[in-house]
């Protein structure tokens, strides 16, 4: 089943091009207006580009993790999903493909975005090494969050409440972080606030391998973090889905 | 040993009780149809056997796996043909059914051979490395079948098989379920709301409505019970009371009304008893429209059982 979603993704690449426009705005047109930010210090370095870059690229994957429960309505409303559930396929498996298509999704558009910032100077302090942490970061947060559209998408099955909803959270996790500006710059109750938030975790993350004095327990912490949190939300939207089987 | 046994099906959905005690049983082999009008509960009763909806009370078993109890067992056994097709349309043919094969389990060159030789069976191999988007409706049912097929499965469900579909395609649907039907030890159990369907198709059929089973039998039993002809008779101003109690009198039984102002009674050898019953109507001063005589149906067959008109009915209007 992952392959299929893999192969429909294929099929409209289109998708992957247009849903990169937004990070790119945001790389190129804030990162531009803001250059000048990082002298109030304690970003860690003084362009703004390479502190934004690791996060855009997973402020990107968590809003690409919010669509992916289209994808399951999609599915649920041409009875694709019926058909699969008169077999021995597991349910979990079912929700499961629908997250690594997203998680996939994140993945190219990470590497996409990553090539982009190089070209406006942005050079990854860890390296390779740096290269496959931030993709990383990338796909389990996407996945943490996928976890949470899909089992929203099966309890309401429509799609006007998936976009409210994505609306509703995305703007606060985004501001309730270190994405856009450095820590130390934050009010005291949104630094505390933004420990809760898993979007930061893999902001932190990602950034610790593109500026210099990379605390590798830290990658580790939140990375653990992320995982931890994935297989919760994959849990718990198969959960949902043994609920929307009871509607049927 | 029977390949599907149903016993007191109950369920409820959204405050319509669906299914009010269905019970019936299909030996292994034979091709079973469900035959009721719309609304009657053939897909309800499917969908439990298919382990997709629940069933609020009652027993079932498939294949000899308890429907409830042993859902995975049952899963490996059925195919099952939705009405509302759940086909990726943007994949081909053949991936659809490669698929599918890997989610029923199997894989490998086996599997690939098996979905060659489904496209063949079914007809639409030239057509398999296109994307579905682009199939007609009738090729989509074949692939639905297909799809239903891959796996081998011993029970094969096919909810309204030829709903949606053209003459040509649905006389084409008729043959390939002939054809499914002379393979060995696959069941099929067939749900429809076309009289002709369940009387060309089944080998045996139970009619369902509102929720229950009405009779049960083959097509040609169930004609067999109704002696005689039919006599349709379309009234002039629908004095129908009276037209009832003249018809008893000249040993004509009533069944129901049928269209309109339309009764149905039976009566034996209608060419002789005809001329008595329009003769006895016109002495009482009742007009009769039209009148035609017809050996039985199972449209007069449901008319007896249930008192309603099965056209009518399945319109919505009963």
């Amino acid at each position: 089943m992952v392959v299929r979603q893999a192969r429909n993704l294929m099929r409209e690449p289109i998708w992957i091009v247009l849903l990169l426009v937004q990070p790119m705005v945001w790389l190129v047109l804030y990162g531009q207006l803001f250059k000048n930010v990082t002298h109030l210090g304690g970003f860690g370095t003084t362009s703004y580009v390479t502190f934004l870059a690791p996060a855009i690229v997973v402020m990107n994957s968590f809003f690409g993790a919010t669509w992916s429960g289209m994808g399951m309505i999609y599915d649920l409303d041409h009875k694709f999903v019926e058909r699969v559930l008169a077999t021995p396929a597991s349910r979990f498996a079912i929700v499961l493909s629908q997250i690594v298509r997203s998680a996939l999704t994140a993945a190219i558009q990470a590497v996409i975005i990553l090539v982009v910032a190089l070209a406006l100077g942005v050079r990854v302090h860890t390296g390779g090494a740096g290269w496959v942490i931030v993709i990383l970061a990338a796909i389990l947060v996407n996945s943490a969050f996928a976890g949470i559209s899909q089992g929203i998408a099966l309890l309401t099955r429509r799609e006007a409440t998936m976009i409210a909803l994505a609306n509703f959270i995305g703007l606060p996790l985004l501001f309730v972080s270190t994405t856009l500006l450095a820590r130390s710059q934050m009010p005291h109750w949104m630094r505390v606030a933004a420990h809760g938030n898993p979007m930061d975790w893999g902001v932190r993350a990602a950034r610790e391998v593109v500026l210099p004095g990379t605390s590798w327990g830290t990658v580790g912490l939140y990375l653990v973090f992320l995982l931890v949190l994935s297989a919760a939300t994959a849990l718990w939207a198969t959960w949902c889905f043994r609920a929307y089987e009871r509607t049927l | 040993m029977d390949a599907i046994v149903v016993d007191g099906l109950e369920k409820r959905y959204k405050g319509v009780q669906a299914l009010d005690g269905v019970s019936f049983s299909v030996r292994e082999g034979e091709v079973f149809g469900l035959l009721g009008p719309n609304g009657a509960g053939k897909s309800t009763t499917v969908r439990i056997l298919a382990t997709l909806s629940r069933m609020d009370a009652g027993r079932a078993e498939v294949a000899g796996h308890d429907v409830r109890r042993q859902a995975s067992a049952v899963r490996r056994a059925i195919g099952y043909v939705p009405q509302d097709s759940g086909i990726d349309q943007n994949g081909t043919g053949r991936e659809n059914l490669m698929l599918q094969g890997r989610v029923q389990g199997m894989g490998g060159r086996e599997l690939r051979d098996r979905v060659s030789g489904l496209l063949e069976f079914v007809g639409i191999a030239d057509a398999a490395d296109r994307v579905v988007k682009t199939y007609s409706g009738g090729m989509r049912r074949r692939l639905d079948i297909a799809l239903g097929l891959v796996h081998r499965p011993r029970v094969l469900f096919l909810d309204e098989p030829t709903t949606g579909l053209d003459p040509e395609a649905r006389a084409g649907m008729w043959a390939e379920v002939g054809r499914l039907a002379r393979q060995e030890r696959l069941t099929i159990l067939l749900t429809t709301h076309y009289l002709e369907e369940a009387d060309e198709l089944a080998d045996r059929l139970a009619i369902v409505s509102r929720g229950q089973i009405v009779v049960e039998g083959t097509p040609r039993e169930l004609k067999a019970t109704l002696r005689g002809d039919a006599v349709h008779l379309e009234l002039a101003d629908g004095r129908m009371d009276d037209a009832r109690r003249i018809l008893e009198r000249v040993g004509a039984s009533p069944e129901g009304t049928g269209e309109g102002r339309t009764l149905v009674s039976r009566v034996e050898n209608g060419n002789r008893a005809l001329p008595g019953i329009l003769s006895a109507l016109e002495q009482e001063g009742i007009g009769v429209e039209s009148v035609s005589l017809s050996r039985p149906s199972l449209d007069d067959v449901y008319l007896h059982y249930t008192g309603r008109d099965f056209a009518a009915e399945d319109r919505g209007e009963a």
